[in-house]
C-alpha cells in the first residue's frame, strides 16, 4: 500500500475553485469568448465543473465526458469496467467550450477528450481548465486556467475524492493497482 | 457438443473473458458487465459521429459457415463502429469433412493476421473447436453454432429486457415455440437464470420442448394461454425448419392454430408485458403481423440494441489480450 497525506480539504477547495472561476471569466471577456460551454471529464472534472458552472451562472448544465472509448493504453488496460456513457446535451459546434479536468498529468487524457469532443462537432475554440496542474508532460499540451501548481515527486499521485465533501490526497510513491 | 470445460476456455487466467462461446459457466457479474459496458456503446448512435476509436487498428474476421444476414451485418457494424477492420468469409460447409478443413480454414485465417473471429457454423461445438486450436493472440466469439447457443443473441434479449424492466428478480419470461432446436433459447434460458429472474417458462408442443425442462431450471407448458399467464416478456422463437429431421409437426397453419401469438392470446400475459423474437418472423406461423408491427413488440429495438451488445463483446474479448502484454 502506498502512503497517502491530505493536501487540501472541502473548503479550501471551494475557494480555490471560486478563484479559477473569476480568472476563466476573465479570459473570457479578454479573449471575447461568448455563450461558452462547459465541459467536465469524468469523474473528478465533472465535480470541478459543476462548481465552475453555477458559479459562472452558465445557461446550460454541464456536460460529461467519459474517455474509455479513447485511451490510448486500452492495449495495456483495456476497458474500463465503470465506463459511464458521455453526456453532451448541447449542440457544441462553433460553440466555446470550457474543458475541465482535476489533475493535468501527462496531458493524455486531455488529448483523449479533444478526440472526443470532435466528434459530438466542431467547437469555436477550447479552453482547458484544470484543478491542479503537475509535472510529467508527454505531450504538448498546456492548461489555459489552473487552480495550484504544488510540488510533487515522481512517482507521487495527487487524486481528488469526491463530491462531497471534495478532498485532495497525496498518494506517495509507486503506483499500486489502478 | 462442447465439454464443461467451455468456463476455463472462456476465461483467461485473471478471469477477464478471452473468447465468447456460450452462457454456461459466466458469473452474473460477468453478464451484467457486458450489459453495463452495452449501455455506453448504446448513446453512440445519438451523436454526429457514430464511431470511437477503441479497436483502431484490429483486424476481425467474419467466419460464417451458416448463412445469416442480420447477425452478420451487426457484427460488421459492431466492429466498424469500434473502428476495427473486418472482413467477411462466408463459407458453405455441404461438401466438406469438417476437422482438417476447419483447422485449415483458421490457419490460413490467422496467417492474415486476424486478431478475432467470428464463427457461425451448423455443426454444435464448431466455435469451441476454433477457440481450442487458435493462436494465443486470437479471440473468438461464437455467433451461433448448431442447436447449441448463440450468446450474443441471448444478451441482446437480456439488455432489451432490462432496457424495458429494469430489475430481473422479479420478472417471468415465457419463451415459446421450437426450443428443442434453438440455440437461442438455450441461450437465453442459461443467461435469464445467472441473471436471477423468478421463472423461466417453455411453451410448445411436446415434440419441439426439451425432455430435460426440470434440468434446464424451467417450467413447461403445452399451452400458449396457460405459459404466458401473468409473464412480464413473451419470447417468441423461429420455427427452425433447416434443423427438422423428419416431421414434428401437422403443418405450419395447425401450429399457428395452437402456438401463434396474437392480440387475443397475448391478453393472457401482463398488460406491460414486452414481445421479443430474435428474427427472423415467419408472419402468421409464430405470430400474428398485428403483434409483431404492435406497441408491445420491441423486436426491431432488439436488432439495433444487438449492435451495442457485440460492440461490448468485441471489446471486452480484445481486452484479454492486453493481459499477455505487449503490443499485439
Amino acid at each position: 500500500m502506498s502512503e497517502s497525506t491530505l493536501f487540501m480539504k472541502h473548503d479550501a477547495i471551494l475557494d480555490l475553485i471560486a478563484g479559477m472561476a473569476q480568472v476563466l471569466q476573465h479570459r473570457l471577456d479578454d479573449r471575447q469568448l461568448d455563450n461558452p460551454a462547459m465541459i467536465g471529464i469524468h469523474t473528478g472534472g465533472a465535480w470541478v465543473a459543476q462548481h465552475l458552472n453555477t458559479l459562472l451562472a452558465l445557461e446550460e448544465p454541464s456536460g460529461l465526458l467519459d474517455i474509455s472509448f479513447y485511451r490510448d493504453d486500452f492495449t495495456q488496460i483495456g476497458v474500463n469496467p465503470q465506463v459511464k456513457p458521455s453526456q453532451i446535451n448541447f449542440d457544441l459546434d462553433n460553440r466555446n467550450i470550457i474543458l475541465v479536468d482535476d489533475v493535468l498529468h501527462t496531458g493524455r487524457t486531455i488529448r483523449a477528450a479533444m478526440n472526443e469532443i470532435f466528434d459530438f462537432g466542431r467547437p469555436a475554440s477550447i479552453t482547458l481548465v484544470t484543478l491542479i496542474e503537475r509535472s510529467g508532460r508527454e505531450l504538448p499540451i498546456q492548461p489555459d486556467v489552473i487552480g495550484l501548481s504544488p510540488p510533487l515527486g515522481l512517482a507521487d499521485r495527487i487524486k481528488l475524492t469526491g463530491p462531497d465533501p471534495l478532498s485532495l490526497e497525496i498518494l506517495h510513491g509507486p503506483r499500486t493497482g489502478i | 457438443m462442447p465439454s464443461q470445460k467451455s468456463d476455463k476456455l472462456q476465461l483467461n487466467e485473471h478471469g477477464r473473458m478471452r473468447h465468447f462461446l456460450t452462457i454456461e459457466g459466466l458469473s452474473r457479474e460477468l453478464l451484467l458487465q457486458i450489459l453495463d459496458t452495452a449501455e455506453s456503446f448504446a448513446t453512440l448512435p445519438g451523436r454526429p459521429v457514430k464511431k470511437v476509436p477503441l479497436l483502431r487498428g484490429r483486424i476481425i474476421t467474419n467466419l460464417f459457415f451458416e448463412s445469416s444476414t442480420r447477425t452478420r451485418t451487426t457484427f460488421e457494424l459492431a466492429a466498424k463502429l469500434l473502428s476495427a477492420d473486418i472482413i467477411n468469409f462466408n463459407i458453405s460447409t455441404s461438401a466438406t469433412s469438417k476437422g482438417e478443413t476447419l483447422l485449415d480454414t483458421l490457419r490460413n485465417i490467422e496467417a492474415m493476421h486476424s486478431d478475432m473471429f467470428v464463427v457461425r457454423h451448423a455443426q454444435s461445438g464448431a466455435a469451441h473447436f476454433i477457440a481450442q486450436y487458435a493462436s494465443p493472440r486470437v479471440s473468438v466469439i461464437n455467433a451461433g453454432d448448431g442447436r447449441h447457443a448463440h450468446p450474443t443473441q441471448a444478451m441482446l434479449d437480456m439488455f432489451t429486457i432490462r432496457k424495458h424492466k429494469g430489475d430481473f428478480t422479479p420478472l417471468r419470461v415465457a419463451i415459446v415455440g421450437d426450443v428443442l432446436h434453438s440455440r437461442v433459447a438455450r441461450s437465453q434460458i442459461l443467461a435469464l437464470n445467472t441473471l436471477g429472474v423468478s421463472e423461466v417458462r417453455i411453451v410448445g408442443p411436446r415434440t419441439l420442448l426439451p425432455t430435460e425442462a426440470r434440468a434446464l431450471g424451467v417450467h413447461a407448458f403445452h399451452d400458449l394461454e396457460e405459459g404466458i399467464r401473468d409473464v412480464d416478456v413473451v419470447i417468441m422463437l423461429r420455427l427452425q425448419n433447416e434443423r427438422m429431421d423428419g416431421s414434428l409437426l401437422p403443418n405450419e397453419h395447425e401450429y399457428f392454430r395452437l402456438y401463434g401469438l396474437t392480440d387475443e392470446r397475448l391478453e393472457s400475459a401482463k398488460p406491460d408485458a414486452i414481445v421479443m423474437h430474435p428474427g427472423p418472423i415467419n408472419r402468421g406461423i409464430e405470430m400474428d403481423s398485428a403483434v409483431a408491427d404492435g406497441p408491445r413488440s420491441v423486436v426491431l429495438q432488439q436488432v439495433s440494441y444487438g449492435i451495442a451488445v457485440r460492440m461490448a463483446v468485441l471489446s471486452m474479448a480484445m481486452q484479454s489480450q492486453a493481459d499477455l502484454g505487449g503490443e499485439a
